[in-house]
């Protein structure tokens, strides 16, 4: 589904990715760790085609397709959907015009119908009832006077609305108390699917209780540096990234 | 006549026939301002008040002075039509009632409402205070032009405790003719003790001509009055001079929603006095210059009693060449303590030709004030914008998403839906898609 290769970016003249490689098969989660300034939300915005962020080096394909060729929005009608860290207010614009612009958006991109205002307020209803969040968030503009749980609920509803092939989740943890840390999981738990992947990328190991990952990638200096299944997660937690530094010799793709 | 320099604008307003109105007191007046017109000309930019809009051009045109067919000019009458906006009507075409586009049928008991071509030949001496007015101000060109020339307009009077929920409506539409015009209307509203009315106030552009359009508007509040007041200006390629100076007395309140979308030219001075203690004047308003469209606002607010609130919230956004000017001053007078005024001016531009001038200002003589006043330019959020395209919207429409949002904040106080609505579509349609 997803294929990174030796990607290299830069931010502001400064190299932040150094040889990033990752393949993320359909149904697959992944997590990726590190500590701050590994650069973990580099590469969620790398992938989603944030601006500012310029590829010197290597190739990331999404089913097969060069992904730097698409715009923002047209990575979004392919799938690849992000959660962001800080999710941004809009004040003025509805939560639900929103919604339904940018799923209508996506089902015009994909040469399909697209939803009546009656038609997608039910199927948001459906949606609202996983994430357990209350209907009057709709009618107010998009994060606007929302809490920081709000907010990062309101991104993976967007994510159940939308259902993207490949979701990445920026540090959705942070930030969090444990119910809304929980309720965010479920809302994760209740999409996996065998042809929906996960890129988790979080600071701590506590996501990664709730939402168990297939494999976890350590991060650091723009690479990824040591690979395995969950207890890699766990051994971290114990050991601290220092632990990394000291054992993790640069390893290459995963999986 | 020996000046030897005389811009086509005023040398072809100095030789137009002044309107025959058969009342001496009137046609001395008119005279009288046509004199002072013709001898000041049109303002310079060292004219404060016309700093930032310069009339060079203006002054090389010469425009026909009234237009004598204005009676069988064809106008689409469903291109009048405002949703949810049914009441009475007045509807002028290039400056003259059109009788048989009004609606005047069923007004609300207290409510008179009427053009003021007939209110002049029933009961002219009602309105010879207002017409007599002279204008010495150096800015006061089109107040001049205005009171020699406007023959036409509103004169709408609210009896004391009428409270009337349907909205009546002023429609100024700008009509094709052989030669570009130059019309004028004179509003006169005055709302009585204890009334409370809304008033939808639209200028509209039916042929694409370049027309000149002035309006001079008084509108006077006596105590515990409430006004709504709702301008949809969409002159098209006319250019538009309007004046409109509000008089709140004790308690009154008076809410203001102007949304400037065309005018090759729009300016607008809006003035208020507040000479009542605890009157409140809240203005919300959005201008949008395009294309090459200059649209100027100037807001004069003068708390002139104790515990009076004004309030003023202004969006403007420009785009292509367009040109945006906002002038905001709040004077607070000795005497006027507990005051109460705000302003807030937020801009954006769309494009690198795009202009826009903002000037709050505040003047406070008073003791125990609260005044703050704000004015930003900038350009949209590129976080936002970067959000919404994120969710699969593209690009151009996540600009019109952000921008309409922006322009519609000062109206979601707009207590009345289906304007709302309609503001909210006419925004939409509006911004590049």
């Amino acid at each position: 589904m997803l294929k990174i290769d030796n990607l290299h970016a830069r931010v502001e003249g400064k190299d932040i990715l150094k040889g990033l490689s990752l393949e993320v098969k359909p149904g697959e989660v992944h997590a990726i760790m590190g500590p701050n300034g590994a650069g973990k939300s580099t590469l969620g915005n790398v992938l989603s085609g944030r601006e500012g962020y310029e590829v010197t080096e290597g190739s990331v394909l999404f089913e097969g397709r060069n992904l730097f060729e698409l715009e923002p929005e047209e990575r979004a009608a392919a799938g690849v959907f992000l959660a962001f860290q800080y999710p941004v207010e809009i004040p003025g614009v509805n939560n639900t015009y929103f919604l339904r612009a940018a799923f209508n958006a996506q089902r015009r991109a994909r040469g399909e119908a697209e939803l009546d205002s009656m038609q997608f307020l039910k199927l948001v209803r459906e949606k609202l009832k996983i994430m357990q969040l209350s209907p009057d968030l709709l009618n107010r503009a998009v994060n606007e006077g929302f809490s920081g749980g709000e907010k990062k609920r309101n991104e993976i509803f967007q994510m159940a609305l939308l259902e993207p092939k490949l979701a990445i989740l920026d540090e959705t943890d942070s930030g969090l108390d444990i119910d809304a840390l929980k309720q965010v999981a479920e809302g994760v738990k209740a999409l996996r699917s065998p042809e929906r992947s996960f890129i988790v990328v979080t600071h701590y190991q506590r996501l990664l209780d709730y939402i168990v990952p297939d494999f976890v990638h350590v991060l650091a200096g723009g690479r990824i540096v040591e690979s395995g299944d969950r207890s890699l997660a766990l051994k971290l937690e114990e050991h601290g990234y220092a632990w990394v530094a000291e054992h993790g010799e640069p390893a290459g793709a995963s999986a | 006549m020996n000046q030897p320099a005389r811009p086509p604008f005023v040398a072809a307003l100095a030789d137009a026939p002044l309107p025959a109105s058969g009342i001496a007191w009137l046609d001395q007046a008119r005279r009288e301002n046509l004199d002072a017109f013709v001898a000041a000309g049109l303002p310079d930019t060292r004219v404060e008040a016309w700093k930032y809009t310069a009339l060079r051009a203006l002054a090389q045109r010469s425009f026909v002075a009234g237009d004598g067919q204005a009676a069988g000019r064809p106008v689409d009458r469903a291109a009048l039509a405002l949703p949810g906006v049914d009441g009475p009507t007045l509807v002028f075409v290039n400056g003259a009632f059109r009788a048989d586009l009004s609606a005047l049928d069923a007004l609300p008991e207290g409510v008179s409402l009427l053009p003021l071509s007939r209110a002049l030949t029933e009961d002219p001496e009602t309105l010879r205070f207002a017409l007599s007015r002279h204008y010495r101000e150096p800015g006061d060109a089109f107040a001049r032009i205005n009171g020699a020339f406007a023959a036409d307009g509103a004169v709408l009077r609210v009896a004391d405790r009428a409270r009337i929920a349907t909205p009546l409506r002023l429609v100024f539409v700008g009509a094709a003719a052989d030669h570009d015009l130059a019309w004028h209307v004179r509003n006169l509203v005055e709302v009585g003790e204890g009334a409370e009315i809304t008033l939808v106030e639209q200028h509209l552009d039916a042929g694409g001509q370049a027309h000149l359009g002035t309006q001079l508007a008084e509108l006077t509040l006596r105590a515990d009055a409430v006004l709504h007041h709702v301008v949809l200006q969409q002159a098209g390629a006319s250019s538009l001079v309007r004046r409109s100076h509000y008089r709140l007395d004790t308690r009154t309140r008076a809410h203001l929603h102007v949304l400037e979308l065309g005018g090759a030219l729009a300016r607008h001075d809006l003035w208020a006095e507040l000479v009542g203690d605890a009157a409140a004047f809240h203005t919300h308003g959005a201008f949008l210059p395009d294309g090459r469209q200059h649209v100027d606002t100037q807001l004069a607010i003068h708390h002139r009693a104790r515990d009076t609130v004004s309030s003023s919230t202004w969006r403007g956004v420009a785009s292509g060449r367009g040109r945006g000017v906002f002038r905001g001053a709040i004077v607070v007078n000795a005497g006027a303590d507990g005051a109460d005024a705000s302003l807030n001016n937020k801009n954006l531009l769309l494009s690198p030709q795009a202009e826009i001038d903002t000037k709050p200002e505040l003047e406070i003589y008073a003791d125990e004030v609260k005044a703050a006043h704000g004015a930003t330019v900038g350009q949209l959020d590129e976080r936002a914008l970067f959000y919404l395209r994120s969710r699969g919207i593209p690009g151009a429409q996540a600009r019109t998403l952000l921008t309409s949002a922006f322009a519609r904040a000062p109206f979601e106080s707009l207590p009345h839906q289906a304007l709302r609505e309609h503001i909210d579509q006419l925004l939409l349609s509006r911004l590049p898609a």
